[in-house]
């Protein structure tokens, strides 16, 4: 008798199960954004959405989110996750996809240049900055344990490092003075996290003395009580992130994405600590160095097109894996000889 | 059974005060300290943060995945395990022991390794099967199926290993008996070994449950992390942990323990009724 | 658990070990035909792609992978560590064993069920509950995050349960009478234990030491909050595969899954070895 209602329970929650597994697939797939983007995005999304969904063409639109390190998120995309927009940290992740067929190859063809939100790489010291750290140079001294993510997995970590070596040019300096400085750099790195969030909460957690990323986290990480200071160095690099319809995307991501370029949506972004596309007027930022002038700008302020030759070009130059013919970039032979 | 021998090691009273300290200090830093932390910071708050964390759809989602996932793969797991059970005992066939053998291989197995095995067997885009399967419409990876398997995978072993045990020391002559009365195998199985099985499959059924519920890497890596739609509630867990929502992390993280202890608890209670040797 | 009771007629009991029945029947040849394939779709084929895909790149994948430095610091901490947390084990898991059987005082239901939570608890939530004691916020100042002590402590949590396990059993089945007639001969309580009970615990000790090693290789979810994953100090090998996973180097993750399915193998095969001299010296 008792096996026999145990075989009925395991019956009934089996059937359960099942018509758990139809249930998900019954949703309308043309009011669903899939959603895949980069690690740092999912609270700043949070507000967008909320906000998206009570307009008119957000109505009733169903948002489905994956957030992760760029690299591996656009890989996964490539490997068949769902993906109707994806929003990564930096182009190259997008032009993986458009190689793959997934993405349109004019994706870039807009009035934003295909990007979505932009912020500049800022370091991140422990309250106080004890150990007074606020150039680039203060980052190669001795016992200045660095924290910034893995470029293999991370597109921060591509960012911070690209900042890096172009702080040395910006200030007049050779492509062997960067080699030189990019050694002592990355000698002195004492973590890579796979992704920005992760180079976050391994900094928070007590690994290191000054972190490496994107302004905006340093933000949303103090608005959300993260007790840190961030300093803005004297030469940065303005970090563009794309976003990008796939190929088989519903409508619903077309209005989402518009909403995104939009200056509703770019102030939402500002009040989480990104720099907007474009003027959206005064914003008062909880968590940035000062709330109501949040946004200053660095002495110099290196672009990947201007100063790098674009992202076309720098990839491979600076990262490339050396695997399929492809060139070992610059940074990844400094990066393998320092036994990192 | 053993009655506690009065003439050996424990009947020095120092030693038995020093095993104990050790023993109770040991266990009290390791084990019951840190899980204590675990309780007093989901209710730091009072109720607020479980409530909060019950108000997120995505918490709420991922623990119902998680529940849906977990009675899947120990249904699945506890047939196959009493099947596999009888046959190991009860039939000779070559290669008998090899079996028995690749049974225990999960419980040696890094979850990370079972779901890079299960990814490069089911994957759509380059995996042995996971084309043919995608292309008529089954996609294992990124999706519940996957999930499903990937927790088969790591419970497989626990099923076996309790009712192994019991199937070897009951013994083949009830069943002979039944069958040289007429009983068919099925109604030999039903009314003779499964009854005899029974509380070696429950612990089996408890065990695998409480480990499908706190199943992480394998998951993880199968699974693609969606929130609100593959996203289990371990992942949910380290996600909000990183994700600046702590005490959404701990509450979550409570209620998975507290329903896996349940488990156990149901098993120490039932354990004494199966009757002392 | 039940027992069989002797068969009606009065006849002793047949000794009862495994099979005797001698082919397969048709149903049972179904059942294991069914049985061999979800055993197969399940363990068998992924396993075995794992190794197709390390060998496909012959030798230089392994090489390759073996030659990073960081790799191989991984594979060194996680072994050692596995090794001294079941040493550990051994110890602290036959004495847990020890009280739980030989010495009944009030609340050792409570501490039976205690041992389970190892298994009970999912491994990030581990990592959450080790972090809280001994991390950055620890009240009582041990802060052992990002150290290898972390990697240590979260491998001693998480195998605690299975040495305390295989031995509780044989305990429970040990009769007193050998340790009587010891005690009764004059053997001090130290060699009874040496000498008559230890040998009999030893082939459970180590079934559970293979169990608790391979279990520590493996972890995963517990040491991805605490560790740190610092490449070179604190990675361990999970962490690692699943870096080169996520990263798209499926060769490179392959090579290093079947070089620790190769050493949680040796592992266990080591330890039944040891085992069976150990027994066979007493």
């Amino acid at each position: 008798m008792k096996t026999t209602i145990k075989v009925a329970a395991v019956a009934a929650a089996g059937v359960l199960a099942l018509t758990g597994c139809s249930g998900s697939s019954s949703a309308d797939t043309a009011h669903t954004v899939n959603l895949v983007g980069y690690s740092v995005l999912e609270q700043a999304n949070a507000e967008l959405i909320k906000n998206f969904q009570q307009t008119d063409a957000g109505k009733g639109v169903d948002f489905k989110e994956s957030y992760g390190a760029s690299g591996d998120q656009s890989r996964a995309v490539a490997a068949g996750q769902d993906a109707d927009e994806v929003h990564l940290s930096l182009e190259p992740d997008v032009t993986r996809l458009v190689d793959a067929g997934m993405v349109d190859k004019n994706w870039k063809d807009n009035a934003t240049d295909g990007m979505c939100s932009q912020s500049i790489v800022v370091m991140v010291v422990k309250s106080g900055n004890p150990k007074h750290i606020t150039s680039w140079s203060d980052l190669t001294k001795p016992g200045v344990g660095i924290v910034t993510p893995n470029p293999a997995s991370s597109g921060s970590a591509k960012w911070n490092l690209l900042a890096a070596y172009g702080s040395v040019l910006a200030d007049g300096g050779s492509a062997a003075d960067a080699d030189k400085y990019m050694k002592a750099f990355f000698n002195n790195v004492a973590a890579l996290p796979d992704s920005g969030r992760d180079a976050t909460t391994a900094f928070t957690g007590g690994t290191g003395d000054v972190l490496l990323s994107y302004e905006n986290e340093a933000i949303l990480a103090r608005q959300n009580g993260t007790d840190f200071d961030y300093v803005i160095p004297d030469s940065s690099i303005l970090i563009q992130n794309p976003c990008a319809l796939t190929t088989d995307a519903s409508k619903s991501a077309q209005s989402w994405m518009d909403f995104q370029k939009s200056k509703e949506g770019q102030k939402l972004y500002a009040e989480t600590g990104y720099r907007p596309l474009e003027d959206v007027g005064d914003v008062t930022v909880e968590g940035a160095n000062d709330p109501s002038n949040p946004f200053p700008e660095p002495k110099k302020l290196l672009t990947i097109d201007k100063d790098f030759g674009g992202w076309g070009v720098a990839n491979d130059k600076f990262f490339g894996d050396g695997t399929d013919g492809a060139p070992t970039g610059i940074l990844t032979k400094i990066q393998s000889e320092a036994g990192q | 059974m053993s009655s506690p021998s009065t003439t050996v090691a424990t009947s020095s009273p120092v030693v038995k005060w020093v095993l104990r300290l050790v023993v109770v200090a040991y266990l009290f830093l390791l084990l019951v300290w840190p899980t204590w932390f675990l309780v007093k910071n989901t209710f730091a708050n009072g109720m607020t943060g479980i409530q909060e964390a019950l108000a997120d759809p995505d918490v709420v989602h991922a623990l119902q995945l998680t529940a849906q996932i977990a009675v899947a793969s120990v249904a699945i797991n506890t047939v196959f395990g009493v099947g596999i059970s009888l046959l190991l005992v009860r039939q000779r066939f070559i290669g008998r022991r090899v079996l028995s053998v690749l049974i225990d291989l999960p419980l040696s197995v890094s979850p990370v390794v079972v779901g890079l095995a299960l990814v490069l067997v089911y994957n759509g885009q380059f995996g042995w099967f996971g084309p043919w399967l995608e292309a008529h419409g089954l996609q294992v990876v990124f999706a519940m199926p996957g999930m499903i398997l990937a927790t088969c995978f790591v419970i497989l072993p626990l099923v076996v290993r309790e009712v192994v045990p019991v199937l070897e020391e009951l013994g083949e002559d009830q069943e002979q008996a039944a069958r040289s009365l007429g009983a068919n195998a099925w109604q030999t199985f039903w009314r003779i070994t499964l009854p005899g099985i029974r509380w070696a499959v429950v612990y089996g059924v408890v065990l695998s449950l409480a480990r499908a519920l706190g199943e992480f890497g394998a998951v993880k890596v199968v699974a693609g992390n969606v929130g609100g739609e593959t996203q289990v509630a371990t992942v949910l867990v380290q996600q909000k942990y990183q994700g600046f929502e702590q005490d959404t992390a701990y509450s979550v993280s409570f209620m998975l323990v507290l329903a896996a202890v349940l488990c156990l608890v149901v098993v120490a209670l039932l354990r004494p009724k199966e009757g002392k040797k | 658990m039940a027992t069989a009771s002797a068969v009606a007629d009065g006849r002793p009991a047949r000794w009862r070990r495994s099979a005797s029945s001698g082919s397969l029947t048709a149903g049972s040849s179904l059942g294991l035909g069914v049985a061999m394939i979800w055993f197969s779709l399940l363990v068998l084929i992924p396993l075995s792609a794992i190794v197709v895909k390390a060998a496909g790149g012959g030798w230089s994948t392994f090489e390759h992978v073996l030659a990073s430095e960081q790799t191989r610091s991984a594979l060194q901490l996680t072994v050692l560590s596995s090794l001294a947390v079941t040493a550990v084990n051994m110890v602290m898991g036959t004495m847990i064993a020890w009280m739980l059987v030989r010495d009944r005082f009030r609340g050792m239901g409570l501490l039976d069920l205690l041992i389970d939570i190892p298994f009970a608890m999912p491994t990030i939530v581990v990592g959450l509950v080790l972090l809280s004691l001994y991390g950055p916020d620890s009240p009582i100042g041990v802060q052992i995050q990002n150290t290898r002590w972390a990697v240590l402590l979260a491998m001693a949590f998480v195998t605690l349960p299975f040495i305390v396990r295989t031995v509780q059993p044989v305990l429970e089945e040990l009769d007193t009478d050998a340790e009587d007639a010891a005690a009764s001969l004059g053997a001090g309580r130290f060699t009874t234990f040496r000498r008559v009970i230890l040998p009999a615990l030893v082939p459970a000790i180590f079934a559970g030491a293979a169990l608790s090693f391979a279990r520590g290789i493996s972890e995963y979810g517990s040491l991805l909050l605490i560790s740190g994953n610092l490449p070179g100090r604190t990675e361990v090998v999970s962490v690692r595969l699943f870096s080169f996973l996520e990263g798209g180097n499926l060769a490179a993750a392959a090579a290093v899954a079947t070089l620790m399915l190769v050493v949680a193998l040796l592992a266990i095969v080591t330890l039944d070895v040891v085992q069976r001299r150990v027994a066979r010296r007493v």
